[in-house]
């Protein structure tokens, strides 16, 4: 018997191990962070019970769930924001203590937020170099340059950061976050506020570093990014994990599991349209904002409902905010209702606004629901404690708030915060102005938004809306205005227009209408 | 998921926070006296005995008291508007002025009945319009309030300086003792035997319950509150934080000035270059420990007060240098803010 040849046993060897290793379709074959039976507790309130959760490398998991469900206080205790009350987490096998941020940013673990962390007086390379020991800007910037070309986004060094829309904002910290070495990448609802076009980007990157063999953990209630991104999905509940899904989703099966019932979409109603005015620009102008507003002329009458797009930052917020009378026009002429409307009633007390930053801008962290409401209203002159109380409970079961008067604004979930909102639109409004009336809803209480806003909206009114989804638009507005740089490129009803004329009204390709 | 309710987390939050500040600072004073070679217990009973041991010393320490509890009135207003109003000892030198200025007119020595009230009004209406300098400073010149009031202190200090040692200065001499002794019969009146005058007791209290009624349960508190919280949010309920913040300052600074104004017709009887004592720092402090409510702060203004009274047998009795009542007031802060920042991070985590 003639032993092999050993160049022969050698290629046998490699040939064996290449089958082992590439014989299966994952090629990260291991599990690199495990969540095992994760507690934790808010005094009596249990935020999660119970989860499990493991993620690959190289593989995009994502978590949906309704609001409230607890996957952004999951993600939190993953990245050492907060402590659990129980459980394990492992990481490569190992099991991991969190302490801090620190720590998990040490361990790889970083977390790309739905408002970025950074610092709006800094540059683009100060946040960049932030957190980082050695001071080299020379060094950092062409680091940065370098990540900027791998991921295709663009971005100067010197730009002070609040010149950067959210989006950009987001890439640059996705960068500073792979610069730090992130191998266990968490993003919370990227996508909101920003782009289609920033959204792709974001996309490709996240591919990219999947295919590097980083595990990402995309946190959403958006099942059509899910859908296009992920490759397992894990549905929460109430505080555990209810299903796991691979690729191909079964949708059904997901809004089934997050929801009691199906989320039905909610349609604009046919409404009586007068001639009546209710809002009217006439050549207004105004430098805030990135782009400002160059010369807007525009006339809204009553019954109709008007949905804002554009490129974050393309003026939809300042024209939002000129018509709120939050800031005034450097030039030209506003008006709100007619004339004759104007005798009646004070126009400010017809007019809402319902800005998109629902704790920061609209609603006052450390108040409760009851001095909310007695806020709005006619405040009495003198306030006892039962002040209010009695409206205040009507209030939370109109409107399905989960909460007591006494509840704090900022102990509400992100859809309670939204109907406490919307509670406080008073029922002499004629305009309504909102900034992106659904940003972090679920679906259902994002319908359950839109039901209610169309429901309560009078005839003699208007309903102004500016929304980053198209889809939004095209479902609920009459009409639709479409920002680029400061100017409207389309004024359009909605059923004489399309999803790509308006995309390309987005993105400056089409001519400004007169 | 997370649900605070306001009612719920108050209550538990002031009794742990109780406990644990008490037991804080009196650990660390303790500690401190302990590595000095002190008894506490023998520091204790001196102070105790030096601010409440017979009705003078009583009626000694409620005269500290009485400008702790103005000034701590006034900074709530101001506090809960989210302002730091850093320039309260201004306030309360400026209404000492306004009050030194009513009473020296030739005319008050003929009308004893209307001056010391008119010169009250003075003193209030004085803090009140310096309050409100650094106010409009704000509101109209963008200066923040901390350096807009750090820079109306050091003005005041230099008018009441200048006044003292010129026009107001005492025939042939001018020094740090300040002014000529205003006419007896322009004094609030004490009872024998008493060193606070009962007028300014009654206007301390009524200025308290008044301010904690304003905050409690009317709708300026309510907006004031709101202000204090966000007031970006604040502009969506038809609010105009600029003018509830002025408000605010105007009201701070009056009551300053009227604590002010009460030093000089009810404890010195002259103005003095040291006339605001630093009350007006005190208050904060006072303000800061009582968690910015009303309820804690006659009960932690009156502690403040038996230290400050208290500390002026230690180097009588004890031999000891009455700044040690500033060392104790410095742990209790520090604890306070320690349990705070603690509870903070608890909660947030």
């Amino acid at each position: 018997m003639t032993l092999p040849a050993p160049d022969y046993c050698i290629s046998l060897f490699f040939l064996f191990l290449q089958v082992q290793l590439f014989s299966r379709n994952d090629p990260f074959p291991f599990t690199m962070i495990e969540l095992i039976d994760i507690h934790k507790y808010f005094g009596d309130v249990k935020a999660l019970t119970g989860v499990s959760l493991q993620v690959n490398p190289g593989s995009i998991h994502g978590i949906v769930g309704e609001n409230g469900a607890g996957k952004t206080t999951l993600m939190k205790v993953l990245t050492g924001y907060i402590h659990r009350t129980s459980g394990s987490i492992l990481l490569n096998n190992e099991e991991i203590t969190l302490h801090t941020p620190m720590d998990a940013i040490q361990l790889g673990i970083g977390m790309l937020y739905q408002e970025p962390l950074d610092f709006l007086q800094l540059s683009v390379l100060d946040n960049f170099m932030a957190g980082n020991e050695r001071f080299s800007p020379e060094t950092m910037s062409r680091i940065l340059e370098k990540l900027s070309k791998r991921f295709g986004f663009e971005m100067q060094p010197d730009t002070p950061l609040h010149l950067l829309t959210v989006g950009e904002r987001q890439q640059l910290e996705l960068m500073r976050l792979i610069h730090v070495g992130t191998r266990v990448l968490i993003l919370d609802e990227p996508t909101t506020g920003i782009s289609d076009e920033q959204q792709e980007l974001l996309f490709s990157a996240l591919r990219s570093l999947r295919d590097e063999g980083c595990a990402i953990i995309l946190v959403s209630h958006k099942l059509d990014e899910v859908d296009a991104l992920c490759d397992q999905v894990s549905i929460m509940r109430k505080g555990t994990i209810v299903g796991h899904q691979q690729q191909p989703f079964n949708r059904n099966a997901i809004l089934q599991a997050m929801f009691d019932t199906l989320p039905q979409k909610e349609t604009a109603p046919a409404r009586h349209q007068g001639n009546k005015e209710i809002l009217k620009f006439t050549h207004v102008c105004s430098s805030n904002g990135r782009s400002g507003l160059d010369r807007i002329s525009v006339t809204i009458t009553q019954g109709e409902v008007i949905g804002l797009a554009g490129l974050d930052g393309s003026g939809q917020t300042v024209f939002l905010r000129i018509a709120g009378k939050l800031l005034e026009p450097e030039s030209g002429t506003l008006q709100r209702f007619a004339a004759e409307d104007n005798e009646s009633d004070s126009t400010d007390s017809q007019t809402v606004f319902l800005p998109a930053d629902r704790l920061n801008e609209g609603l006052i962290p450390g108040m409760s629901i009851r001095e909310h409401l007695l806020l709005a209203d006619e405040t009495p002159l003198v306030i006892f404690p039962e002040t209010g109380r009695q409206k205040a409970k009507q209030a939370i079961d109109k409107f399905s708030i989960i909460g007591t008067p006494d509840t704090a604004a900022d102990g509400l979930s992100g859809g309670n915060q939204q109907r406490l909102l919307l509670a406080l639109i008073p029922t002499q409004a004629r305009l309504i102005l909102m900034e992106n009336p659904t940003r972090g809803l679920d679906v259902q209480s994002g319908n359950w938004t839109w039901q209610h806003l169309l429901d309560q909206m009078p005839d003699n009114g208007a309903m102004i809306f500016a929304s980053p989804d198209l889809e939004e638009i095209l479902d609920h507005a009459s009409r639709v205005l479409v920002f680029f740089d400061g100017k409207i490129l389309l004024d359009s009803a909605t059923s004489d227009t399309d999803f790509d004329e308006i995309s390309q009204a987005i993105t400056g390709r089409i001519k400004a209408c007169s | 998921m997370l649900m605070k309710t306001i009612q719920q987390h108050d209550l538990t939050h002031l009794v742990i926070r109780f406990f644990c500040i008490t037991g804080l600072g009196f650990g660390a004073v303790c500690l401190l006296l302990f590595t000095l070679h002190l008894s506490p217990i023998t520091i204790a009973k001196s102070m105790g005995s030096g601010a409440l041991s017979n009705w003078i010393r009583i009626s000694h320490m409620l005269s500290i008291w009485t400008p702790l509890l103005l000034c701590s009135s006034g900074l709530l207003f101001t506090f809960r508007a989210g302002l730091w109003n850093i320039g309260i000892e201004g306030q309360m030198i400026i209404g000492a002025i306004c009050t030194t200025a009513v009473l020296r007119l030739p005319q008050a020595e003929n009308s004893h009945a209307l001056f010391p009230a008119l010169a009250m009004a003075a003193g209030l209406c004085g803090g009140g319009i310096w309050g409100m300098c650094a106010g409009i400073l704000k509101n109209r010149g963008g200066v923040n309030e901390i350096f807009g009031g750090l820079g109306l202190n050091f003005v005041a200090q230099g008018i009441i300086l200048w006044l003292i040692f010129g026009p107001w200065k005492r025939a042939g001499i001018a020094s740090m003792s300040g002014t000529n002794l205003l006419p007896h019969a322009l004094w609030l009146t004490s009872p024998a035997g008493w060193r606070v005058a009962p007028v300014a007791l009654v206007l301390s209290c009524l200025a308290f319950l008044l301010t904690a009624l304003l905050l409690g349960n009317t709708r300026f508190g309510l907006r004031l509150t709101a202000v204090g919280k966000n007031s970006k949010a604040s502009r969506l309920f038809g609010i105009k934080p600029e003018l509830i913040g002025l408000t605010a300052m105007m009201l701070g600074g009056g009551l300053a000035g009227l604590a002010g104004g009460l030093q000089v017709t009810g404890v010195y009887h002259r103005l003095i270059p040291a006339i605001s004592s630093g009350y007006g720092y005190l208050g904060l402090l006072i303000v800061m420990l009582a968690g910015y409510r009303a309820a804690a702060i006659p009960c932690i203004a009156l502690f403040f007060a038996c230290l400050a009274a208290g500390s002026i047998q230690l180097p009588i009795m004890l031999q000891i240098d009455s700044s040690l009542s500033g060392v104790i007031q410095g742990a209790c802060v520090l604890s306070a803010l320690l349990v705070h920042g603690f509870q903070t991070k608890r909660r947030n985590t």
